[in-house]
């Protein structure tokens, strides 16, 4: 076995390492990938601009334009001298949120009375738009909570700063940067790339340039031409998986917290899941072009769309849920997120590593199947 | 002793509406060169390819060296070569290397000396590094002949080898074909060319996917019943019209230039030049020819097409 699989084996190093081009494609893309997307794609939302129109321009008021501006998440402070100017700034997306504060307003609060302001926010990006309706509402609520507190205490002479002290602490990703989150991402779509695309391309170039003919009348057997293959293309998967978590450590800090060897098996079962697929597509299609489309609507787009990569499933409509299940990018990225970010053992994600196996047993049962009939 | 190195019977391949291989029976000896001429989608390559085990025949029994065709496919295959019609070798990989890829998947142990022999043989020795994708057309085709040699076959299969190879190359590669049959490898290829074809031992003539005859080229002469006269006119398409309408004529075929007719009487050329100048056509020439394998060929096809009609 091992003889027959070496001159394929030997002949494909020979022929990546001449398409210099591929090969570079293949283990520093990734790591362009990664840096891209770090930084571009950032799901955070800070330093959002805000507008007021004070017409109170009392100190209650300054006091409360204050305890927007000293939060993180807003500035850029306009001062509007009318409403109209607040909308016309909006309208030219200098702000995102306009906040008008009557009159009134400081005369009601030392009255005791409730008072209204009105805020504006911007909704055409809706993402943006609710982030920030739940920054402003923060805000608000904690300055009335703060003006309830010192009037309380001003008559119950009680020494009570807080009725509830709630100090949330938030694990795994204690900055709630989206960036951990992404390089996991990235990890499985880059993994599947490599791994789907690279092995169908591979095979059907050899329908495509007739080579396949030769190997068939040869005593070669179909899978033994496909194991010499996709041992090289497993290879560079690992080579760029290494470099990204490389890269990953020291351009966004994210640690492997867990056991190295469950990542490694996750990993491994996660690249021959892929390669299944990879199979799949190389023996339905007769072009490279064919192949690489189907790649990419097959493997590529669920991973992104439908893994929970950058949709959560659970939001998802029930149809739309269940095709998730033999999507393997789902249950690598637990299987990822459990062991990088949480660094948590076995117990926490053995069903999604059983089920990964089990489709990868799936995919490739259907890959002999096709073998047997001497289709590759 | 039964000395046949190829016996297959009853091979037939259906596809979705077409039969391409219909019902052949093969027989060959060793050291044959048997050459497989007949018009595009006749089933030739077809033919080849069930025959070297890349597509798998409908039905079909016999032996191919001294093993059963279809139940010891697989040990067959140590024992032939095959050469596809497109050109299949590794265009990224070097000649050397093409060589060294084909030799290993063989199991060849030591291939060096047999390589620098087949390199010398092809004389690509002064092109080992370079890249097969920048060869030649006949140097591809010598290369891709090199890489099926490897590994000393029996037989080998060549699927059109000289299509769109240049004149001297192709003579070159004929040259090679010649010394191999010397050494006593059996060879069975397909043309489309019918003056390569005549170069064969034997033979095989092939249509709608059956074999209309299989023989000598001799052999197949003698088949041709009657006289064969070129003529030659100033007019040959309206000459055509008429000798196709004399009904003692029992076959008319056009070669651009010149008609050739085949007749059982050799009296009955008087008549056809009495016709002609009846119709005041200008006879340049008339002479008897010895009927060649492009006459019989079509005679025979246009039999076997009014038989498939009835």
């Amino acid at each position: 076995m091992l003889v027959k699989i070496k001159p394929i084996f030997v002949k494909e190093i020979r022929q990546i390492m001449r398409d210099k081009l591929s090969l570079g494609i293949l283990i520093f893309i990734p790591v362009f990938m990664l840096i891209m997307f770090g930084y571009a794609l950032n799901f955070d939302v800070k330093h959002l601009s805000i507008g007021f129109y004070d017409e109170d321009n009392g100190k209650t008021s300054r006091d409360f334009i204050n305890s927007f501006i000293h939060s993180e998440y807003f500035d850029n402070k306009y001062n509007a001298e009318s409403s109209a100017e607040l909308d016309k700034l909006m309208q030219e997306g200098k702000i995102v949120i306009g906040v008008i504060i009557p009159s009134v307003f400081s005369k009601d609060i030392i009255k005791g009375k409730t008072t209204s302001i009105q805020v504006l926010i911007d909704g055409s990006n809706s993402n943006t738009g609710s982030t920030a309706l739940g920054y402003v509402n923060a805000v608000i609520s904690n300055f009335s909570k703060d003006l309830l507190v010192k009037e309380v205490r001003k008559k119950v002479n009680m020494d009570m700063t807080e009725i509830i002290d709630y100090r949330p602490r938030i694990w795994y990703n204690p900055e709630l940067k989206s960036v951990r989150f992404l390089i996991l991402g990235l990890i499985s779509l880059i993994l599947l790339m490599s791994s789907v695309i690279s092995t169908s391309l591979s095979i059907v170039k050899e329908k495509e340039n007739n080579t396949i003919e030769q190997i068939i009348v040869s005593p070669i057997k179909p899978y033994e031409l496909v194991i010499g293959k996709i041992v090289n293309y497993i290879l560079i998967a690992i080579i760029s998986t290494i470099f990204i978590f490389i890269a990953g450590y020291f351009l966004f800090g994210v640690e492997i917290k867990g056991n190295y060897f469950l990542l490694s098996l996750g990993i491994l079962i996660y690249i021959g899941t892929c390669l299944g697929i990879g199979l799949l597509i190389s023996s339905i299609s007769e072009t490279q072009q064919s192949a690489f489309m189907l790649s990419s609507i097959i493997s590529l787009l669920p991973a992104f769309i439908l893994s929970g990569f950058v949709f959560p499933i659970r939001n998802m409509p029930v149809a739309i849920q269940l095709i998730t299940y033999i999507i393997p990018t789902r249950y690598f990225l637990v299987i990822l997120r459990n062991i990088v970010l949480k660094g948590s053992g076995l117990i926490s994600f053995w069903k999604d590593l059983l089920t990964m196996f089990f489709l990868a047993l799936l995919f490739f049962g259907l890959n002999i199947i096709r073998l047997k009939k001497n289709k590759i | 002793m039964n000395d046949n190195i190829i016996e297959i019977y009853n091979l037939t391949k259906k596809f979705k509406t077409v039969t391409a291989v219909d019902n052949i029976n093969l027989k060959v000896k060793k050291g044959e060169m048997l050459g497989i001429v007949g018009p595009d989608g006749a089933g030739k390559t077809t033919a080849i390819k069930l025959l070297c085990g890349i597509t798998i025949p409908d039905n079909s029994t016999g032996r191919m060296l001294q093993y059963d065709f279809i139940k010891e496919k697989e040990k067959i295959k140590n024992h032939i070569g095959y050469l596809s019609q497109k050109f299949s070798l590794y265009t990224d990989l070097t000649v050397d290397e093409n060589i060294e890829f084909f030799a290993e998947i063989h199991r060849v142990a030591d291939y060096k000396t047999k390589r620098n022999e087949l390199l010398q043989f092809t004389r690509l020795l002064d092109f080992r590094k370079r890249l097969a994708g920048k060869l030649s057309g006949g140097m591809k085709q010598k290369l891709a002949l090199a890489c099926t040699l490897i590994h000393t076959p029996d037989i080998i299969f060549l699927d059109e080898p000289t299509t769109g190879v240049d004149p001297v190359s192709r003579r070159d590669f004929w040259k090679i074909l010649f010394d191999l049959l010397k050494k006593g490898i059996t060879i069975i290829l397909t043309t489309p060319y019918l003056d390569e074809a005549e170069r064969c031992s034997r033979i095989s003539m092939m249509h709608n996917g059956k074999f209309l005859i299989i023989d000598s080229f001799k052999n197949i002469k003698k088949q041709m019943k009657g006289f064969i006269f070129e003529v030659v006119t100033a007019q040959i398409r309206k000459t055509y019209k008429i000798l196709s309408d004399i009904s003692a004529i029992d076959e008319v075929q056009t070669f651009g230039d010149r008609v050739n007719i085949l007749i059982q009487k050799k009296e009955l050329i008087e008549k056809v030049k009495k016709a002609l100048k009846s119709e005041k056509i200008k006879i340049i020439s008339v002479n008897e020819i010895s009927p060649s394998l492009e006459n019989i060929f079509i005679s025979l096809i246009k039999e076997n097409l009014k038989k498939e009609k009835k």
